[in-house]
């Protein structure tokens, strides 16, 4: 384990977006304790360009709102809902992937076509359309993220369990009788983890930018200030207030950056073989 | 190679079926009764016409019963009706296909040719500037929200530069025709079709510099290369040549997300595709709407990766026929 973190921490973009997260994170757990001003509350007038006054950095929106604290505030939610959305993925996408490639025959063509089914139906549309039907908040956000990303999860996993059970240890496993669970979670599966846990790190970038696009088109948590809302609120009045979209946007741009940089680096650090040269 | 094209159409038929059937129980979860709903869209209430519209539109009928008019009403190209429109959903939908299909078409075209070009040049000279610059840029762009690409490129060239128009598809009340007419459209496709071409070249991008590194290493290349021939024949016709099937095949998979991208895009530059058409019909909270463009989009996909995987067949011949 200490090896791996030494391995992520010499790659630079592993490095660099370490540090960004960690910040990120720093920003979503202690932001608004340190900064208890609500995102929701009129602060000053409408419409005050960033760097004017100080106390408020980056200005106020339409409605004269502290854009700073909906930065802040908003970090909850983009990286709450990329976690969460990511785990609840993974908890569908692995079993239906490990039952795929260990039993195969029928069950597991059933289940590969019920993959391949939702990787074919378009998912952002498919999410617009289950948010709206189940009402934006924020489970129904994290539930449709999760309906639509998970295919990718169970085709990877079916792909490594596949090559897996053929080792001799599986077999070792099969002949001393033991159980298909047991063998599947205690040899098989902790085998399969690192490739799993580089798609985890890159599915948490795509849900934020899922969760931002769904709150811009107005399918956000109605009680949660987040990034892709204040852009879409901004977008009305950009020729006169770029500063509203401007910094919600490099907000969401860095994390989804520091997270694709976590994942090269875990990529390059679990996979040594690949990407040796050129890199 | 007939048989293979039969068998692909029937897949996709097969998947279409279950996009619909997906679609019945969609609609029959949007809150409200749908005959009430589709009243009060109407404008009236009362118990009379609910109870019209439950017979008109067989919502007394047994749930089978509904899923098969729902399914034959599709066969025939009947989406359903939108009451906040007052047109049928079909109609709505056809006005609107064009616009989308020259916006995604444009932006593909674009980001597939300049993605493959800055991936090949990045993977020839591995290491270099050139490389780095091409990869942080492909990175950037790879983690940006298109629609916050689209204000971004409407800040900086309607509003900063004003160099090209912001919003809708042609110079409205300017009734140009001919050629003027195809100038004042393609100005105004510009911004949206760079907004989607942004993202997608920065993913073929990469995927183009990383199958190229990858192929550049086994052992036909050194084969090539033993053999005396020249450095830009081996790039050309044994390195892209091979590297370009993953590409291929990412470029079909991603036709949803180019769907996606369409809805966003569209929203912002009010391009009138069917991607603005789901954002209105989302406003409206209008479901049957909603979900016609759903079927439509996802038809669309599986043409899309019917196309790419015939494609994929005529590139590469060693693809299996029974998979």
């Amino acid at each position: 384990m200490k090896r791996f973190w030494k391995l992520l921490l010499r790659n630079p973009g592993g490095l660099i977006g370490s540090i960004i997260l960690l910040i990120a994170i720093a920003v979503a757990l202690f932001g608004p304790m340190i900064f208890p001003n609500s995102p929701w509350r009129m602060v000053q007038r409408p419409f005050l360009p960033p760097f004017t006054i100080s106390g408020l950095p980056l200005g106020t929106d339409a409605l004269g709102r502290d854009v700073f604290a909906g930065i802040i505030y908003g970090a909850r939610v983009s990286l709450l809902v990329g976690l969460v959305s990511t785990l609840a993925a993974l908890a569908v996408g692995i079993p239906v992937g490990a039952l795929a490639g260990y039993f195969g025959g029928r069950i597991g063509d059933a289940l590969m076509r019920f993959t391949e089914f939702f990787q074919t139906v378009p998912s952002f549309a498919l999410a617009i359309v289950l948010v709206a039907i189940m009402q934006p908040s924020i489970v129904s956000i994290v539930l449709a993220i999760a309906i639509v990303s998970w295919p990718p999860v169970a085709r990877l996993v079916r792909g490594e369990v596949l090559s897996l059970r053929t080792r001799e240890y599986v077999q070792a496993a099969i002949v001393t009788g033991q159980t298909h669970s047991w063998i599947i979670w205690r040899e098989i599966l902790p085998n399969a983890l690192s490739p799993v846990i580089v798609l985890a790190s890159l599915m948490v970038a795509t849900a934020i930018l899922l969760e931002s696009s769904l709150s811009f088109l107005g399918l956000g948590d109605p009680n949660l200030m987040s990034w892709g809302y204040m852009v879409g609120a901004g977008r009305t009045v950009i020729r006169q207030a770029w500063w509203i979209t401007v910094f919600p946007g490099i907000a969401i741009l860095v994390s989804v950056l520091a997270l694709n940089l976590i994942g090269e680096g875990l990529n390059d650090a679990l996979n040594p073989r690949l990407n040796k040269d050129g890199r | 190679m007939l048989g293979f094209i039969a068998q692909r159409i029937m897949k996709a038929i097969v998947v279409l079926l279950a996009i619909v059937v997906l679609n019945f129980f969609l609609i029959r979860l949007a809150p409200g009764d749908p005959a009430v709903v589709m009243a009060g869209e109407a404008g009236a209430s009362d118990q009379l016409f609910v109870a019209q519209l439950r017979e008109k539109f067989g919502l007394d009928q047994p749930l089978p019963v509904q899923l098969y008019r729902y399914v034959k009403g599709i066969a025939t190209l009947d989406l359903g009706f939108s009451f906040r429109q007052q047109a049928p959903v079909s109609q709505l939908i056809l006005e609107r296909l064009p616009a989308t299909l020259l916006l995604t078409g444009t932006a593909f075209a674009i980001s597939l040719l300049s993605g493959v070009l800055f991936g090949t040049l990045a993977a020839r000279r591995a290491g270099s500037w050139a490389d780095t610059a091409i990869t942080i840029m492909a990175l950037i762009f790879y983690a940006t929200p298109l629609f916050w690409v689209a204000l971004m490129a409407i800040l900086l060239f309607s509003v900063a530069m004003d160099w090209l128009p912001s919003f809708g598809y042609e110079t409205v009340g300017a009734n140009y025709t001919g050629f003027a007419h195809v100038l004042d459209v393609g100005a105004h496709l510009i911004l949206p079709a760079m907004t989607i071409g942004l993202f997608f070249m920065a993913t073929y991008t990469r995927m183009t510099r990383a199958s190229m590194l990858e192929v550049k290493r086994l052992d036909f290349v050194k084969t090539a290369r033993a053999k005396g021939l020249r450095d830009a024949v081996i790039q050309r016709r044994h390195v892209l040549r091979n590297a370009l099937l993953p590409v291929v095949t990412l470029a079909g998979l991603q036709a949803g997300t180019l769907v996606g991208g369409a809805v966003l895009t569209e929203t912002v530059f009010a391009w009138p595709g069917i991607g603005r058409l789901m954002y209105e019909a989302l406003l409206q909270r209008d479901y049957n709407l909603l979900l016609g463009v759903f079927v439509v989009c996802s038809a669309m996909v599986l043409a899309f990766n019917l196309i790419t995987d015939l494609i994929y067949r005529s590139v590469d011949p060693r693809i299996e026929v029974a998979a």
